[in-house]
């Protein structure tokens, strides 16, 4: 396999809209995901004989189906407010990676089809046949697109431009051209119980090696539970937690949170993942079946309230869709938000008095926050408007000394994507990954430069992962991004108080 | 994809994992490290070999501090964490070390 070159562009003092590289990431897409990995998810195992129809089929069940994606389809008047607010453009300068572009590979094809306009007069209006090309241009394109939503921000028509590209996904699936990154890992959910493909016996060991470093660390029993019945809170929180770093120490983090609050707490084999990719591949039913399984294993457990772990399209399920997927949660006890995010139950632990912190523990930190798409864009926490943007930071603040904000035009609701969100954390975009992390890394030089930064914090595991990994193309060193769960392990107080 | 190792053929998938583990052998281990521009020192071997081992009883690569409280232990204190790691498997201690010790890629949020 030749590696296909991975360049950073350069870093510059503010956001300069890029000079347009036409093509520059035409040959940028996933590997197909291959027979055995489709027919798992009941998709064809390779692209269909007369797919061309299928997909035009499909693409009208998705109309009828959902009524969003017709007015998201209709509604676009190419006013370009999009154009430079999506990081793969500004970090490749493929005017195809414009969201108004991207979405348009899409919405040619709806005119041709099912327009009238389209169908008498394609070339007045910008409507396209469904060609080889089209199709090779929707996987590549379509494939990156992280679905942040950024773009919808700044679209004066509120046009979520992430559900055209699930649209998108959804057709291609169901034709037979499916990407392996996700949809292998959908298939080991199914199969094993979480992304990784992590098996029972060796989620047991894993933790029991943590619960030993806990020891050393604190001189403390601090427990990582697995399938205990009874315990009040199922943690569910992505298998990445258990695996990688720096993602472990947030999952530490929740454990000395569980034992100094005295909290019964478990985690779930059976449920032992966070991460649903059913949403990044716009499948309602493989979304619903991966969400299942939480229900499932709370009701075998007995659990009475669920908590998330530092996820942010797991939020985004969790806190908007759950409800419809796998409830009615009438056996959760109604006391607690149901679900609760980890950062309101830590949150609401501070204002109580329940934790006490030794701020100085993080001392060696100037600390800023990433705010992660789907939880600053499709969720909420704490129940108030801005929640999900103020209780990650108060936690932050009230266990670090020094903390900074990044511009506010990459934070909060314009935050940019770390640039691995939607199902792209793969090692053959990496280039892409790289290149769409440039908005949040200039973003972040500008706060290294004038503060001294040196902790990026984030509550999500593709961030975490996706970090760890460019940052050092752009000269920073790769552990300088981890959890907010992570400073909460170096401060709290744990002991007799 | 494939790689040959002494006239005999290995089929590998896209990324250049092997396809079945059985087939492994440490001449096929010198020669995808040498595609990674590793230089296979004894060290990179305690690692190689724990992740094989693991895997056997795990069927699934350790967690990355699993992996490093081991090597700590047989290699030295100094040595386990996930920067000394880092230094013999620069892509990474799970993918590419993996790859090197005929597994499959870890996948996930990772």
């Amino acid at each position: 396999m030749a590696a296909a070159e991975i360049t950073a562009p350069p870093l510059k003092p503010y956001p300069v809209i890029p000079i347009l590289e036409v093509g520059a990431m035409a040959n940028s897409k996933p590997y197909v995901a291959n027979a055995a990995m489709q027919q798992a998810l009941g998709f064809p195992g390779e692209l269909v004989e007369g797919w061309h129809d299928k997909a035009i089929a499909k693409l009208g069940d998705l109309l009828q189906n959902y009524r969003g994606l017709k007015v998201y389809l209709d509604a676009c008047v190419h006013c370009g407010a999009c154009t430079d607010k999506c990081h793969y453009f500004l970090g490749t300068g493929d005017p195809k990676n414009m969201p108004v572009a991207r979405q348009d590979l899409l919405r040619k094809v709806y005119r041709r089809y099912f327009t009238w306009a389209g169908k008498w007069f394609p070339k007045l209006v910008g409507a396209e046949d469904l060609s080889k090309e089209v199709l090779d241009d929707w996987y590549s394109y379509f494939n990156q697109c992280s679905e942040c939503r950024r773009c919808s921000v700044f679209c004066p028509y509120g046009i979520d431009t992430a559900e055209i590209t699930m649209a998108a996904k959804e057709i291609m699936d169901s034709i037979g051209l499916g990407s392996k990154y996700t949809n292998e890992i959908i298939g080991k959910v199914h199969k094993v119980g979480n992304n990784l493909g992590l098996p029972g016996p060796a989620l047991l060991d894993t933790l029991q090696s943590l619960e030993e470093d806990l020891k050393e660390e604190t001189g403390l029993d601090i427990r990582l539970p697995l399938d205990e019945k009874g315990a009040a809170v199922m943690l569910i929180t992505p298998s990445a937690d258990f695996f990688a770093e720096p993602h472990v120490y947030s999952l530490m983090g929740y454990a000395k949170v569980f034992h100094a609050a005295g909290i019964p707490w478990t985690l779930s084999t059976h449920a032992s993942e966070a991460g649903n990719f059913g949403l990044f591949i716009g499948n309602y039913g493989q979304m619903q079946k991966i969400a299942m399984r939480v229900r499932e294993a709370a009701l075998d457990l007995g659990a009475r309230r669920l908590v998330v772990g530092e996820c942010g399209h797991a939020w985004r399920v969790a806190y908007s869709f759950w409800n419809t997927l796998i409830g009615p949660f009438d056996f959760l006890d109604p006391d607690y938000p149901l679900p609760q995010h980890i950062c309101e139950l830590t949150y609401d632990l501070i204002q109580r008095g329940a934790l006490t912190f030794d701020k100085s523990a993080n001392d060696r930190y100037v600390v800023t926050f990433h705010d992660s798409c789907n939880v600053a864009r499709a969720s909420r926490m704490g129940g108030l408007p801005g929640g999900q943007f103020e209780i990650p930071r108060a936690i932050v603040r009230a266990v670090a000394n020094k903390f900074v904000e990044m511009n506010p035009e990459a934070i909060r609701e314009k935050t940019f994507c770390c640039g691995g969100g939607g199902g792209l954390l793969s090692d053959e975009l990496l280039d892409l990954r790289v290149k769409g992390a440039l908005p949040r890394m200039e973003a972040l030089q500008a706060v290294v430069d004038t503060d001294g930064v040196n902790f990026m914090a984030t509550i999500c595991a593709i961030c975490k992962a996706q970090f760890s990994k460019v940052l050092p193309y752009y000269k920073f060193n790769m552990s300088m991004v981890g959890g907010v769960h992570q400073l909460v392990s170096n401060a709290i107080r744990l002991g007799p108080k | 994809m494939a790689i040959v190792v002494d006239g005999k053929t290995y089929e590998t998938d896209e990324e250049g994992y092997l396809v079945n583990l059985a087939e492994w052998n440490e001449d096929i281990a010198k020669l995808i490290a040498g595609e990674e521009k590793i230089d296979m020192t004894p060290n990179h071997w305690e690692v190689v070999n724990f992740l094989r081992e693991y895997y056997n009883e795990f069927q699934i690569a350790p967690a990355v501090r699993v992996l490093t409280k081991s090597i700590g232990k047989k290699l030295g204190p100094e040595k386990g964490n996930s920067q000394y790691l880092y230094e013999l498997f620069p892509y990474g201690p799970a993918k590419q070390a993996c790859k090197i010790a005929g597994l499959p890629k870890p996948t996930g949020c990772i």
